[in-house]
């Protein structure tokens, strides 16, 4: 097995081994060639895998015992599925003559990955076990990405077969669509030419496909400007002229904006998800459509669109990029940026009126400028992750992401805990590059036992707590739309993360008032090792631009509403 | 969403003879909250292929991505709406009812009317199978239901295109199989003699 995976160019497992797969890491002990990144949860040997696989766009892969470790790693295999991450996940299994014995640490983990998984397998036939493997990693990496689970029997692990290791796989029941339709690429490209508002709406397909390229070329070419949803950040620099930034639900108003007054809208690698839309009915309502996505199901699933391209971002933008090319032959050279001017005018505008903006304060720190001086002091090239919430918003906001495949986030799932586990796999895949966890004092406390992991494997992973001692995003929707009737949101003072840091073994410094925080972060980076910086911001503060669940993207709510709007959010079931 | 009103469509889908992959089906409908009235599953002349039949309720919007779901099923080779063309349905009825002697002989008319036939035969009972579309089985229950039905079971629908120009008989000839010899007819003229 370890043999099969090395031939997939596997060179790092993220694990944690069990009676059921004592096999595998027998063979481990001498192996050369793969590392073993030794977790303390499995949920985080999944997550690592997904921020290994995510900064180096390969196939990631972690190793798990049977049952309560399998369904420990259930979480990371939707997160995986939901974001379309590449992973290959394998489980143990008692041997096949217990299955459906109730045997000790049985699971049904099959059935229970079923839905959480791109595919999963059983492998019943030690004869079996290297054609699976291929398999495995031919679905994870092609298509549409996604986790692929296989369970290993325990008794198949040790029997002995003959290694015939596959060199292709042919499923007659999986043949991915790569190439664009020639005509519909030809009419996206008519529409992009001739459209007088026409916005890209950029998702975490264009990065798994490496589309920023020709992303950028198009977008410069027809001078369209570009937002990006919250995967796809990093798939167009944000210092670009023509970058909107991010859309959605917290994003910047002049993307809703234009997304919202635009005539022709074209989706890469993105699927409407209810975050960015708001009110489907609202969204975007005199845009034409041209959708582009490696995976049919997602085309018209929430907006109906007229020009579907089902293919591989990257292949689909290249022939566009001809195709808008020969389009603008029948065009004098400058008409195109004469065209837009109204437009770019009314984009500047809105930029202007409502540019993503805080409250400075002297005494408390503000969450948004620890964002701002993050993204200064390390020039925008850092490795960013963050774990669920406010301080995930704030880090999509104000981080300025200049390159793709160096933001990790938990988009779909949403998962609390992602952060550090996810870094460590970042870090591991990506030695001697400044790797910083963004996390919340919540979200840390969901996966803060990997400080071990960072420790004993030598991953330096930097993380910045936004400490607002409590759920923010929850204490934000209740200050807003529950009448400010706040429960179950305090975390209190504990843990002092600055000890608990040291406890692990790892630095922790920590930021108390607005000056602390360049040195705070300057001293972050300049130390060798894990590091764990505690900063105590504001706990009032709210994530601004907000479109309030069930609104369409133009009742977005710029600063904290008046008295007046939170009456009347009151008196509705879904708020505003 | 617009789309047209909910109405019955009839699907066909060959998938991999593997197991695991009737819940893969079943559970994705449970999953994306999609109504299943009815499913059969059987073999075809390729053995490595099953081929299953659903009845899903919903407007166009909803099958359109019931039909794109099945199709992301890795083992999913081919999804066809059969509603979309001309095709024939049937559904088989297997029903045991109270047969008192003063009712056996209406019972059995009534059997014969729908061209059912008696499988099994008690002093106070009667068990039936008919075949036909849903209208007819429905039909034939409603007519027996006052002499005290114990007990149903219906396969659930299976269909099959007209035109032997149709899409799912070309999968199965990629597939490497040709048809296979033809089939000998049922000897049994009642069923035969359903044809329409």
């Amino acid at each position: 097995m370890l043999e099969s995976l090395k031939r997939e160019g596997v060179d790092l497992i993220f694990g944690l081994p069990g009676g059921a797969v004592l096999p595998i890491y027998d063979a481990l002990y001498d192996f050369e060639g793969i590392r073993h990144v030794l977790v303390r949860q499995e949920a985080a040997a999944g997550h690592a895998a997904e921020g290994y696989s995510r900064t180096t766009g390969r196939v990631g892969v972690c190793l798990v015992t049977s049952g309560p470790a399998a369904t420990n790693l259930v979480t990371a295999l939707q997160d995986a599925l939901m974001d379309s991450i590449p992973l290959v996940a394998f489980t143990g299994q008692v041997p096949t003559h217990l299955i459906g014995n109730d045997a000790f640490q049985e699971a049904d983990n099959v059935g229970i990955t079923r839905s959480a998984t791109k595919h999963n397998f059983l492998v019943k036939d030690g004869d079996d076990l290297a054609g699976t493997i291929k398999e495995a990693f031919f679905l994870a990496k092609s298509g549409r990405p996604g986790p692929v689970h296989v369970d290993l029997p325990k008794d198949i692990l040790v029997k002995e077969w003959d290694f015939d290791y596959p060199s292709t796989v042919h499923l007659r029941s999986y043949n991915p669509t790569y190439e664009g339709h020639p005509g519909q690429i030809k009419k996206a490209a008519r529409a992009l030419v001739r459209a007088k508002r026409p916005v890209l709406y950029v998702g975490g397909g264009a990065i798994s496909a490496d589309a920023a390229p020709e992303l950028r070329e198009l977008a410069e070419l027809t001078e369209i400007p570009v937002t990006q949803t919250l995967m796809g950040l990093g798939a167009f620099p944000m210092a670009h002229p023509l970058s909107l930034d991010m859309l959605g639900m917290h994003g910047t108003y002049y993307a809703n904006m234009a997304v919202h007054h635009s005539d022709v809208l074209m989706a890469v690698g993105a699927r409407f998800d209810d975050r960015v839309t708001g009110r489907v009915d609202a969204f975007s309502p005199n845009a034409q459509i041209i959708h582009v996505d490696i995976d049919p199901s997602s085309i018209s699933k929430n907006i109906p669109v007229a020009i579907p391209i089902v293919g591989d971002c990257k292949r689909v933008l290249v022939k566009l990029l001809e195709a808008v090319r020969e389009e603008l032959k029948s065009y004098p050279a400058g008409a195109i940026r004469e065209a837009r001017r109204q437009w770019t005018e009314q984009i500047a505008e809105w930029r202007r009126d409502q540019p993503l903006r805080y409250e400075w304060s002297e005494d408390v720190i503000k969450p948004q400028y620890v964002m701002e001086e993050l993204s200064t002091l390390t020039n925008g090239e850092a490795f960013m992750v963050t774990g669920v919430g406010q301080h995930q918003m704030w880090a999509a906001q104000y981080y300025r992401f200049k390159h793709p495949r160096m933001w990790c986030t938990s988009g779909g799932l949403g998962t609390m805990g992602y952060g550090l586990p996810t870094a460590m796999g970042v870090q591991a895949g990506n030695p001697g590059r400044l790797v910083v966890n963004v996390d919340g004092d919540g979200s840390f406390q969901m996966n803060s036992q990997e400080l071990a992991t960072c420790h004993e494997e030598r991953l330096p992973v930097k993380t910045v707590i936004i400490n607002n001692g409590g759920h923010g995003m929850v204490r934000q929707w209740q200050k807003i739309i529950y009448k400010e009737r706040f429960c179950a949101i305090d975390l209190g003072p504990s843990p002092d993360f600055v000890k608990l840091a040291e406890a692990y073994g790892c630095t922790g410094i920590r930021a108390t008032k607005p000056s602390d925080v360049v040195p705070a972060l300057e001293k972050m980076i300049s130390t060798p090792g894990p590091v764990v910086v505690d900063v105590w911001v504001d706990k009032h503060e709210c994530v601004f631009p907000m479109v309030p669940a069930g609104g369409a993207n133009t009742d977005m709510i710029v600063a904290p509403p008046s008295r007046e709007v939170r009456d009347r959010a009151a008196k509705s079931q879904t708020g505003f | 969403m617009s789309g047209d009103d909910p109405r019955k469509h009839t699907i066909a889908v060959l998938v991999e003879n593997k197991f695991g992959v009737l819940s893969r089906v079943a559970g994705l409908f449970s999953a994306r909250g999609y109504n299943i009235e009815s499913l059969s599953v059987g073999e075809t002349l390729d053995p490595t292929v099953s081929r299953m039949t659903l009845v899903v309720r919903g407007d166009d919007f909803v099958i359109e991505q019931v039909i794109k779901q099945l199709h992301k099923l890795i083992d999913v080779i081919k999804v066809t709406d059969l509603s979309e063309e001309d095709h024939v349905e049937r559904e088989m009825l297997l029903l045991k009812v109270n047969a008192e002697p003063a009712a056996r002989a209406e019972i059995l008319r009534i059997g014969d009317i729908f061209r059912a036939k008696v499988v099994d035969v008690t002093p106070t009972s009667y068990t039936l199978e008919a075949t036909g579309e849903e209208g007819k089985i429905e039909a034939i229950i409603e007519l027996l239901r006052p002499f005290g039905i114990q007990e149903v079971v219906r396969t659930g629908k299976v269909a099959i295109a007209r035109s032997p120009k149709n899409r799912v008989r070309k999968v199965e000839e990629t597939l490497g199989k040709r048809p296979g010899p033809p089939r000998p007819q049922s000897q049994d003229p009642k069923v035969v003699g359903f044809a329409d």
